[in-house]
């Protein structure tokens, strides 16, 4: 089979297919960044054939665990043990030599090169120096064959590829070292329903040659489904460690995760919704190949969802009622009038507010502090004369990061030292401030833990009953169904059904996005 | 739970996290960075690098004197040469320090402006034209300044909204505005008649010569703008991520266009600077400031790709140029060697920035790619 050609390469050890035998030992693991205790003392076993699944509170560790383990970081202390010896990686190179291949929680994919040179990036195949171009591309097509992406072609760049590609090109990465241990970090964040039904084939195709998996999501029933064994963090410290993951209860994984018991669950729907005026009216929108002719209104404190698939126009259709990209035919009104097309700084002015769904590349200046990060949107509403405000800012920004449980609280410290779930929060902050009328929300609770996800639901139906609009994007169907008021399903660029949530349920939900209306009766 | 793990902590402090445990669980500890990870930890470092380099950069001024010194002790031990000798300096760097500071928006901007010594030769011509010297001083500096920002408004407009590269748009103005000032220059030079305006170079105020002042007052300006305003603020946005930028509703466009009117402006006052310097002007004046100035921004800290960057570390890097010059000269010792110097502290200065401040990104994959 394809597989065996990632796994038995050149000097690759004989794969055993013997569960239980231990791979991967952490004692005592710390890791400090200036001010921070990213590990406190970490234990870690992890065995082969095994998924190992790691839990945690955002800014717990878990992206910093797995960098000591890729080579990325030096442990302060404490020692790993790989394959019954102890070892530091100096650099990532090693690691993956050593058979450790990892997938990053931000993907680290350059843009400009084809999906072949980025999946061997660093390990081409050679011969007389030069790269066999006809021989990686051969083997990068196994592996996406592999990974049910055939259709992907090898030398397309990765610019032009979709945020779930991108993930798949990540994947192959890993797939192409002769990896024992495979570590992946948040990779479902990004993907799509059937898309992660893809990822777990594959993770069982893989420990059932042996290779350990270490898994990280904030998603508990994935962990249920995939994982064998939980290891929970908090603070930088091993709170439980191999818990097997189906028979713990959850409420005991969230009380050793966040120390306190956390109920998750959407906040009661208002006994009555008081839905006020029409407030955004979008008619026959259309842009050839994203989405066509959508027409949808949000009324003042109601909450309309956006179901369906990564790739079925739901972003681009945000973007274009943003103004961030021009709608080719129809239109978009706020309150009756009408929005100049194309133009963000009109639909701002109008009142809207929109958290893209890429918080790297659409909504972060990494290097700036988080305040000003927060205050992006509203800095100059603060300002008297165009000069700056940073205390009402810095006080503005602390408001927000503590209603969102930020970590670090610390709001002067820059964006980039934050860990992936908190960057999100300040993605979404940023738009609760200022008097924003109509809040477009594109995935906003990706790689937010459990408890802080309750926190931003409370907050959404909070302004939502201050009269807030909201238009909500999620790949989480439970989401869009505990949060919104009224749900539009879209497939291929199309809305095909809208109806109030608590006249639809998952399954639904997810044959119409899937596969075609209830009407064709076509659940494949 | 069913099986009790062999290496379970018990579970973690019961009362509910509030932010004094998290607080306490982070015990703040500073001195992280000692240990083993000394060697990777320090390019995450946050706050304050911008204060750090510059103190560097001070710190590469006083060797530079301690050198002067050295070489020549003789005009070193007589503390009113010193004196005069660092004023001296300090006029030399004035002119392309005001460049600079347009230059920094610019960069920080994410963009680059090559035209700068071109404008501030047609500034300068322009402004002493017979026409233009008719009308007195006021007259001068009013045209400088108005052709500075007019050539600057075009290339933010080439720029924003004709979507041309920074560096393509400035390049052909660099060639159109010297050509424009020879032609009106008609290759020659342009003596400046206007005693008000050769004085701004010849005053001294307290001992200080004039030109130091404009210098300081164009730095501050530029310092408070930077740091203070929502200008300020939208420049970093720009240059930082346009996409956020523009996704948080700032006018991405109309900021870019006026990055490029502010470096204008800085060139047309530049021009009446040098124009007093050398009581006239010529279409190949201000020669090659492109190059300082960007030199002295990149040396000073701020990043080329756009985003982060200082005033005063510019300001710095101008000075550290106008040092060495002064140095080789002072030791009589040639503009080639000079050159020399220069270019290697550029590379230096480029180096430590790109290992500094490059991304984790960058980082795996220049290491990938050497290591393979
Ligand atoms: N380069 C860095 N510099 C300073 N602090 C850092 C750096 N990287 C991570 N941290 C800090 O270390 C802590 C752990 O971060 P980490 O990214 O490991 O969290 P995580 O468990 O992966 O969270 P998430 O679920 O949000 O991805 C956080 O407090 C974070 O702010
Ligand atoms: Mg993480």
């Amino acid at each position: 089979m394809t597989g065996h050609d990632a796994v038995s390469g050149t000097g690759g050890t004989p794969v055993e297919t013997t569960t239980g035998e231990v791979v991967l030992r952490l004692t005592d693991v710390v890791k400090t960044f200036p001010g921070v205790r990213a590990l406190d003392g970490v234990q870690l076993e992890v065995r082969a054939g095994e998924v190992h699944c790691l839990l945690g509170q955002n800014g717990a560790g878990k992206s910093t665990l797995i960098k000591v383990l890729a080579g990325v970081h030096r442990p302060d202390s404490g020692h790993v043990e790989w394959l019954g010896e102890r070892v530091a990686f100096a650099n990532p190179q090693a690691a993956m030599r050593a058979g450790i291949a990892t997938i990053y929680q931000e993907l680290d994919l350059v843009a400009d090169l084809s999906v072949a040179e980025n999946a061997f990036l660093g390990h081409e195949p050679r011969r007389f120096g030069f790269i066999r171009r006809g021989h990686m591309a051969g083997r990068t097509r196994q592996i996406l064959d592999r990974l049910g992406h055939a259709e992907m072609p090898p030398n397309r760049m990765v610019r032009a590829l979709p945020a779930a590609g991108k993930q798949v090109v990540s994947m192959a990465r890993a797939l192409s070292h002769e990896a024992r241990l495979i570590i992946m970090d948040e990779p479902s964040a990004v993907l799509a329903h059937d898309e992660v039904e893809n990822l777990f084939r594959i993770i069982r195709e893989l420990t059932a040659q042996g290779i350990a998996v270490i898994y990280i999501s904030h998603r508990l029933e994935e962990i249920r489904e995939i994982g064998d064994r939980v290891t929970v963090l908090k603070d930088g410290r091993t709170t439980a460690a191999n818990l097997p993951a189906r028979e713990t209860p959850t409420s005991d994984l969230v009380s050793r995760m966040t120390g306190r018991d956390i109920e998750y669950v959407f906040p009661d729907r208002p006994a009555e919704t008081v839905v006020g005026d029409e407030l955004l009216q979008v008619d026959g929108l259309t842009r050839t190949g994203e989405f066509a002719d959508v027409s949808l209104t949000v009324r003042a404190g109601e909450i309309v969802g956006i179901a369906g698939l990564v790739g079925s126009g739901r972003s681009e259709l945000l973007e274009t009622i943003y103004g961030a990209r021009a709608a080719e035919t129809g239109s978009v009104r706020m309150a009756g009038r009408a929005l100049r097309p194309g133009s963000v700084g009109a639909a701002v002015k109008a009142g809207m507010g929109m958290a893209p769904e890429e918080r790297k590349s659409q909504a972060l200046l990494l290097g700036e502090p988080i305040y000003r990060n927060v205050t992006l949107a509203t800095f100059a509403r603060y300002a008297r004369f165009g000069f700056t405000n940073m205390g009402r800012e810095r006080a503005e920004a602390d408001r927000i990061a503590e209603s969102l449980e930020m970590r670090p609280r610390d709001v002067r410290r820059a964006v980039r030292t934050l860990s992936g779930g908190n960057q999100q929060k300040v993605v979404v902050g940023r738009w609760l401030l200022g008097d924003t009328k109509l809040l477009l929300l594109d995935e906003p609770t990706r790689g937010v833990d459990v408890g802080a996800r309750a926190e931003l639901y409370q907050v959404i139906r909070q302004l939502a009953a201050q009269g807030v609009g909201v238009l909500l994007v999620s790949s989480e169907v439970p989401e869009v169904l505990g949060l919104a008021d009224r749900v539009l399903v879209m497939r291929e660029g199309r809305v095909v059904r809208t109806a109030p949530a608590d006249e639809l349920d998952e399954p639904t939900v997810l044959d119409l996005v899937i596969a075609g209306s209830l009407m064709e009766g076509a659940a494949a | 739970m069913t099986d009790s793990p062999p290496t379970t902590k018990l579970p973690a402090q019961s009362p509910p996290v509030d932010p004094a445990e998290t607080e306490a669980a982070g015990h703040a500890t500073p001195t992280a960075t000692a240990g083993p990870s000394g060697g990777l930890s320090w390019w995450h470092g946050d706050g304050g690098e911008g204060a750090k380099r510059n103190l560097a950069l001070i710190g590469v001024l006083l060797a530079l004197f301690v050198i002067g010194a050295a070489t020549r002790w003789d005009l070193y031990a007589n503390p009113d040469w010193v004196w005069a000798n660092m004023l001296s300096i300090l006029k030399l760097a004035s002119v392309v320090g005001v460049v600079t500071v347009g230059m920094t928006f610019v960069i920080i901007g994410g963009g680059i402006d090559l035209s700068v010594g071109a404008i501030v030769a047609l500034a300068g011509v322009w402004c002493t034209t017979v026409a233009t010297q008719s009308f007195g001083a006021g007259g001068m500096i009013f045209t400088a300044i108005i052709v500075g920002v007019a050539v600057g408004l075009v290339n933010g407009t080439l720029i924003a909204y004709g979507r041309l590269v920074p560096f393509i748009a400035t390049l052909a103005m660099l060639v159109a505005a010297r050509g424009l000032a020879a032609e009106i220059s008609q290759k020659q030079t342009q003596i400046s008649q206007n005693s008000t305006i050769n004085g701004i170079a010849s005053t001294d105020l307290l001992g200080i010569p004039l030109l130091v002042y404009i210098l300081a007052a164009v730095v501050a300006a530029g310092w408070v703008l930077l740091n203070r305003t929502t200008f300020g603020r939208r420049t970093v946005a720009v240059g930082g991520n346009p996409e956020a930028a523009r996704l948080a509703g700032i006018n991405v466009k109309l900021h870019t266009l006026l990055l490029y009117a502010l470096s204008g402006l800085c060139c047309g006052i530049a021009a009446i600077m040098l124009t007093a310097q050398a009581t006239s002007a010529q279409a190949a004046m201000a020669n090659l400031y492109e190059l300082d100035a960007i030199a002295a921004v990149i040396i000073g800290g701020t990043l080329l790709s756009g985003g982060r960057g200082t005033i005063v570390g510019s300001l710095l890097g101008v000075i550290i140029f106008a040092t060495i010059t002064n140095l080789f000269a002072i030791n009589g010792l040639s503009t080639e060697a000079q050159n020399m110097v220069k270019g290697g502290i550029i590379v230096a200065a480029v180096l430590i920035q790109q290992i500094q401040f490059g991304s984790l990104s960058q980082f795996f994959r220049r290491n990938r790619l050497t290591t393979s």
